[in-house]
């Protein structure tokens, strides 16, 4: 593990990544300190408002502060990038060890299902399932997570599949382990650094899927500030007050960013073979 | 071959039908009464009893799914839409040509920007260059679609004035459109060519071609490429299959007449058959691009055909 971090502090894009997730968190957590305003306070003296002393990125059409939205709205985002990935790693997982661990029907029934789902696009598929389970942060959560369920699902199935033919497998099953004891024990900790990696792009790919459903109106509901909600609501004064799309736009790219960056370094730290 | 293309196209069916039944089960699970939605609030009781026995909405849910399929199979019937009241495949039918074009306009813009910055980073690997090239890709993949879009239309309509920011009737108006919606294409396909080329230069086979006194321009374009390209070929396919459902944020910040933008009214509107027909529509459109992708591959990498013949 620490040889990995080692590997993983070497790339200067990586911990940029890393250092900006965990100031996000940081900002996530303490949002009701560090915000200079409440989320919903309007002024309408103060109404698109440009960055000024007492309003650092400015005003949006109910004059409420732009900063302080963003601040709150990292937690929404967090919220929803880590929890849907929570559902799609526990959901897809389980499917995907039960499918190569097993093999056989199991393995064809699930993976059937997985292909039928996969044919659906990712974005698509999070649409249909929000619409049909209605706004919301929970049914967003829901949505994004389930649409990512069967790329788990088959990361794990791989990974647990070149892993079930190996010797140590049938030691343990020759000194008479379950076959519970095998996946939890030896199959799953030792099928992470693919899971890892996937996991750090999919929460940055389930924000990004977040804020485009906010951004049609199918995610968070106003006057909540959620990044893509902010961005769509921001829309329609881009000629006169382009600071309202500007800056909740800047948020998510750079979220985006420092999470894809953190991936690809993980997926170079955990993968020897890649380094030179 | 046959038997390869025989056994895809069959295969594409039970996928279809799979999409057709999480389609219909989400439509079915979503709140809301169709009968009422149709006919209104003020509509009586018996009215609304009328139309759930005509529509066949009283019956189990699988009889209703075996209704839809066979209409769906027939008649091309995938419902009526709750707005407008005309069949859902007229509504997508009138504005699919402008998502295909788009997405075309999309993947093309892609490949001539995507691959030569592959290749050339592939190349130059570590140089300035490449490094500029790769953080551009980056943030090509962070940036979302609907911000791109609003950044662009700041930029070329706002203050420069060059171009239209909606309307999808002049080649003007198709560009910023097409622009925003490949961004995220261009960027995977510089990081793929690049990777597969880097694989390739690193070949045996290459080094032979280096050892034997081949130009190194020969090398490159014709050793190399050749099989670097096998994987960005599919890569390009799926790009294409995911730009259609891409579309649907790009269309609606540019007003295009699309399908996207159809479901994106549609769901305002909570005229949901319209949406889950769109769903159905581009996940179709999607498997069967990613077929045509697949029988591509077949016929340019010789080993797949191989094991068909």
């Amino acid at each position: 593990m620490a040889e990995v971090f080692f590997r993983l502090a070497k790339s200067p894009l990586a911990m940029f990544g890393l250092a900006f997730i965990l100031l996000l968190v940081f900002v996530a957590i303490f949002a009701d300190v560090l915000a200079p305003y409440p989320f919903q306070k309007q002024n309408l003296m103060h109404s698109f408002e440009t960055p000024s002393a007492s309003f650092l990125l400015g005003t949006d059409e109910f004059g409420r502060d732009i900063l302080s939205r963003l601040i709150y709205g990292a937690r929404v985002s967090l919220q929803v990038g880590f929890i849907a990935v929570g559902i799609a790693l526990v959901v897809g997982g389980m499917l995907g060890a039960l499918s190569g661990y097993y093999g056989g029907w199991i393995d064809n029934a699930i993976m059937r299902v997985m292909d039928v789902l996969l044919s659906i696009p990712q974005t698509l598929l999070a649409i249909a399932i929000a619409a049909a389970l209605g706004p919301g942060l929970f049914n967003l959560m829901i949505a994004v997570g389930i649409s990512a369920v069967p790329t788990y699902a088959r990361i794990v199935r791989g990974s647990v599949l070149s892993i079930r033919g190996m010797e140590f497998i049938e030691a343990a099953k020759a000194v008479g382990s379950s076959d519970t004891r095998i996946i939890l024990r030896h199959i799953i900790p030792n099928s992470m650094a693919p899971i890892i990696v996937q996991s750090t792009l999919g929460v940055a790919s389930a924000i990004l899927n977040a804020a485009g459903l906010s951004f049609i109106g199918l995610g968070i509901q106003p006057p909540y500030p959620e990044w893509g909600a902010m961005l769509s609501g921001g829309r329609q004064y881009i000629r006169d007050y382009p600071h309202l799309t500007l800056y909740p736009g800047l948020a998510i790219m750079l979220t985006i960013l420092a999470l894809n960056f953190l991936g690809d370094g993980l997926r170079d730290a955990l993968d020897p073979k890649l380094k030179r | 071959m046959v038997k390869y293309i025989v056994r895809r196209v069959l295969f594409l069916i039970p996928v279809l039908v799979g999409v057709a039944f999480c389609v219909f089960t989400l439509l079915y699970l979503t709140p809301g009464d169709p009968a009422k939605m149709v006919l209104g609030d003020l509509a009586t009781e018996s009215a609304i009893r009328d139309f759930r026995e005509k529509e066949g909405l009283d019956k189990p849910f699988l009889v209703q799914f075996g209704n839809y399929l066979y209409k769906a199979v027939t008649q091309g019937d995938i419902g009526r839409s709750y707005v407008t009241k005309r069949p859902v495949m007229t509504e997508i039918m009138a504005t699919f040509p402008a998502t295909l074009k788009l997405a075309t306009f999309a993947i093309v813009i892609a490949i001539v920007l995507g691959l030569p910055c592959g290749i050339l980073s592939a190349i130059k690997q570590y140089s300035a260059f490449d490094t500029v090239t790769m953080i551009l890709a980056m943030i090509g993949l962070s940036m979302p679609v609907f911000w791109l879009g609003l950044l662009l239309i700041l930029l070329f309509s706002v203050y420069l004035r060059w171009l239209p920011s909606s309307g999808f009737d002049t080649f003007k108006a198709m560009i910023l459109p097409s622009l925003a919606l490949s961004a995220q294409s261009v960027s995977m396909i510089t990081r793929m060519t690049r990777s597969s080329m880097l694989e390739v230069i690193r070949a045996d086979y290459i080094r032979t071609a280096r050892s034997k006194g081949q130009k190194e321009s020969v090398v490159i374009w014709v050793h190399a490429l050749h099989n670097a390209l096998i994987p960005v070929v599919t890569l390009c396919g799926l790009q294409f299959g995911s730009l259609l459902a891409g579309a649907i944020l790009t269309e609606s910040i540019f007003a295009v007449p699309g399908v996207g933008r159809l479901m994106v009214e549609s769901i305002k509107a909570r005229d949901y058959p319209v949406v889950q027909g769109g769903v159905l529509f581009v996940a179709a459109a999607f498997s069967v691009v990613n077929l045509l992708v697949d029988l591509l591959y077949a016929y340019i990498d010789p080993r797949i055909k191989a094991q068909y013949r």
